[in-house]
């Protein structure tokens, strides 16, 4: 009897084997609190639902935004192109988004050109000159800017920027630069970390190689490091940009909310984000001008996604 | 030029940079303090927002912040950490794991005011849920998720494998490794990260404001139960967060005092933001002290 059991052959052990972990069944295994497929499930569905939300983001205001090309036979080229915004003309109502989208890119290159000197500088300062006072003085200044939300900082450019502007442009001080200042301001303490960040990943090698041949600190920074991090810096650059390009509130306290094209940096402007905010409240689903601002939307989301990639796509090079 | 006038003429100019950097703190905070503070008093803190009379307070908004973000925090919460350790744990290198990572990435750089379109069409129309604390939270969830997730991720991420490995080699299963001993030991910096995002959700406006509405109805704190219209715990019943009123005011307020208002709003907006901050360093400093055993 014994000698039978030992005897017993691999297949009819696995068999067995299996027939216990079968008695366990689904109500056990996810009733039970140290069961493994228990945790998966909650884990597996954490993750699922981040597939879910990202889907139905881009899937719900693509179907939302392409509404006003195909049941209000919008034009999507005169759509992207015109200059003419008057939604609520009686007659022959026009719908061109041009001045939004263009105030959007103007808004976005002006804040990147603002804040991208004084961010990869004040990263130089705090990875390259001052290791000890970057750590101790500007990485806090830089984390609590960081942390200041974005309608802190339209208050600001409105009570200080604007009438700045007033005093020394004329107009009414609401102007295209007013709003790329302040969003510039805004993206200023990002972009300086991730630069930080960067250069400091820079090899000291690298560093050294060029003090031993007598070069200065200044042509060590410009000549070595600087190309050394090049794509990074980069990146910090773009990742900036698409923050201020989506900023919204904002951006809409300064910028003046005029919907014709501006002529100069000192022209009142609107872009696509501060259109959306000001205009959503006022319509009626269904409306044409409702579509028109969901299509506006759309775009801000698609351009949103070429964002994405750019940075993906510079990541990636890094890392290859 | 000479190369050593060159060298002293960029470095000054860095160092006037990482100036202006100090200098752009030093303004924005002083002058929303010295603005702000002055207006701040009991009676602001403790009076309902007028529409159109001078002398309304914050009361109703400071109390919708702070319940948005507890309930935007118990929703994200735990789906985070169990995306994160998904990520951290579980993901096999492979193409579901990088189109996991590739969502969370878009999460995170999506404009905050596309998620509050999103939680338009999807929370207020089309589940019905209206105006309210709910649609909200659940925008503001979607805004925050990525967060928490590469927080936990990183957590995890930063534990020494043997605390893995010990508990595997008991006989326990992977999740009961993670849930009895990985998740206690990346607490901490997790929590952290977690008080950190509190910050930054307090402060969302964009996302709020096609979603949590532009209105408060007459809250009567006396009463606390969840179902009636005008009682603060209400899901359902619009709410205006502060950074909401900051915006509303400055675009469409017509009451006399709305500097006074904006001002005293964005310094408490500020302080509550700048206390979170402090929160989570205090507790970083002493969870790195207890660890490193000093």
């Amino acid at each position: 009897m014994k000698i039978g059991k030992v005897a017993m052959d691999p297949a009819t052990a696995t068999a067995s084997k299996s027939k216990l972990i079968n008695e366990k069944g689904l109500f056990w295994r996810l009733t039970d609190r140290t069961s493994e497929s228990r945790g998966k499930v909650l884990i597996y569905s954490s993750a699922i639902l981040m597939i879910v939300a990202v889907t139905a983001i881009t899937l719900f205001l693509t179907i939302q935004g392409l509404r006003s090309f195909v049941v209000d036979h919008l034009n999507f080229w005169t759509f992207i192109t015109g200059t003419q915004w008057y939604p609520d003309r009686a007659q022959n109502p026009s719908f061109g988004a041009f001045p939004f989208i263009f105030g959007s890119m103007a808004v976005t290159f002006l804040a990147a050109l603002i804040a991208t000197p004084i961010a990869i500088g004040t990263a130089i300062f705090m990875a390259e000159l001052a290791k000890k006072w970057g750590t101790k003085v500007m990485q806090p200044i830089i984390e609590i800017l960081v942390g200041i939300p974005s309608v802190v900082y339209g208050l600001i450019g409105l009570s200080l920027i604007v009438p700045f502007m007033r005093v020394h442009f004329g107009g009414s001080g609401f102007n295209l630069l007013a709003g790329a200042i302040v969003v510039g301001i805004m993206i200023l303490p990002t972009v300086a970390s991730i630069a930080a960040d960067s250069i400091r990943a820079v090899p000291d090698s690298l560093r050294q190689a060029s003090y031993a041949i007598g070069a200065t600190k200044w042509q060590t920074i410009w000549r070595v490091v600087i190309p050394a991090a090049g794509s990074s810096l980069v990146t910090a650059i773009v990742l900036g940009m698409s923050r201020a390009f989506g900023e919204a509130l904002a951006v809409q306290m300064v910028i003046g909310n005029v919907v014709t094209l501006p002529k100069s940096i000192f022209d009142p402007s609107a872009t696509l984000t501060t259109i959306i905010t000001l205009s959503m409240g006022h319509t009626t689903t269904g409306s044409i001008l409702n579509d028109a601002l969901w299509s506006l939307g759309f775009i801000l989301l698609l351009i949103s996604y070429v964002f994405i990639v750019i940075i993906r796509f510079l990541s990636r090079r890094r890392n290859a | 030029m000479n190369s050593k006038v060159t060298n002293r003429i960029a470095l000054s100019l860095i160092i006037l940079c990482a100036a202006v950097m100090a200098g752009i703190l030093a303004t924005l905070l002083g002058y929303i303090l010295v603005k702000g503070v002055s207006s701040i008093s009991w009676h602001f803190l403790t009076t309902s927002s007028s529409p159109f009379l001078a002398g309304g307070g914050i009361k109703d908004q400071l109390w919708n912040s702070f319940y948005v973000l507890i309930i935007t925090m118990l929703l994200t919460v735990p789906i985070g950490v169990s995306g994160g350790i998904y990520l951290a744990e579980y993901a096999k290198p492979g193409r579901l794991t990088s189109f996991i990572r590739t969502c969370v990435e878009v999460l995170a750089s999506l404009p905050s005011i596309v998620v509050g379109m999103f939680g338009m069409l999807v929370f207020v129309n089309y589940f019905g849920f209206k105006f309210s604390v709910f649609s909200g939270a659940l925008a503001l969830t979607v805004f925050n998720l990525p967060v928490i997730v590469r927080v936990t991720e990183d957590g995890f991420n930063s534990l020494s494998r043997h605390q893995k490995e010990g508990g595997l080699a008991l006989g326990l299963t992977h999740w009961h490794t993670i849930k009895t001993i990985l998740l206690p030991a990346a607490f901490p910096s997790i929590l952290t990260g977690i008080i950190l995002s509190a910050g930054r959700v307090f402060g969302e406006s964009a996302a709020l404001l096609f979603t949590a509405g532009l209105s408060t109805p007459d809250l009567d704190f006396g009463n606390w139960n969840p179902a009636a219209p005008n009682s603060p715990l209400n899901l359902f019943r619009s709410a205006e967060t502060l950074s909401v009123h900051i915006w509303a005011v400055n675009t469409g307020g017509i009451m006399p005092d709305v500097q006074t208002i904006a001002n005293g709003s964005a310094a408490v907006l500020v302080i509550c933001v700048l206390l979170f901050n402090l929160f989570a360093r205090a507790l970083g400093k002493v969870i790195n002290q207890k660890l490193s055993g000093r």
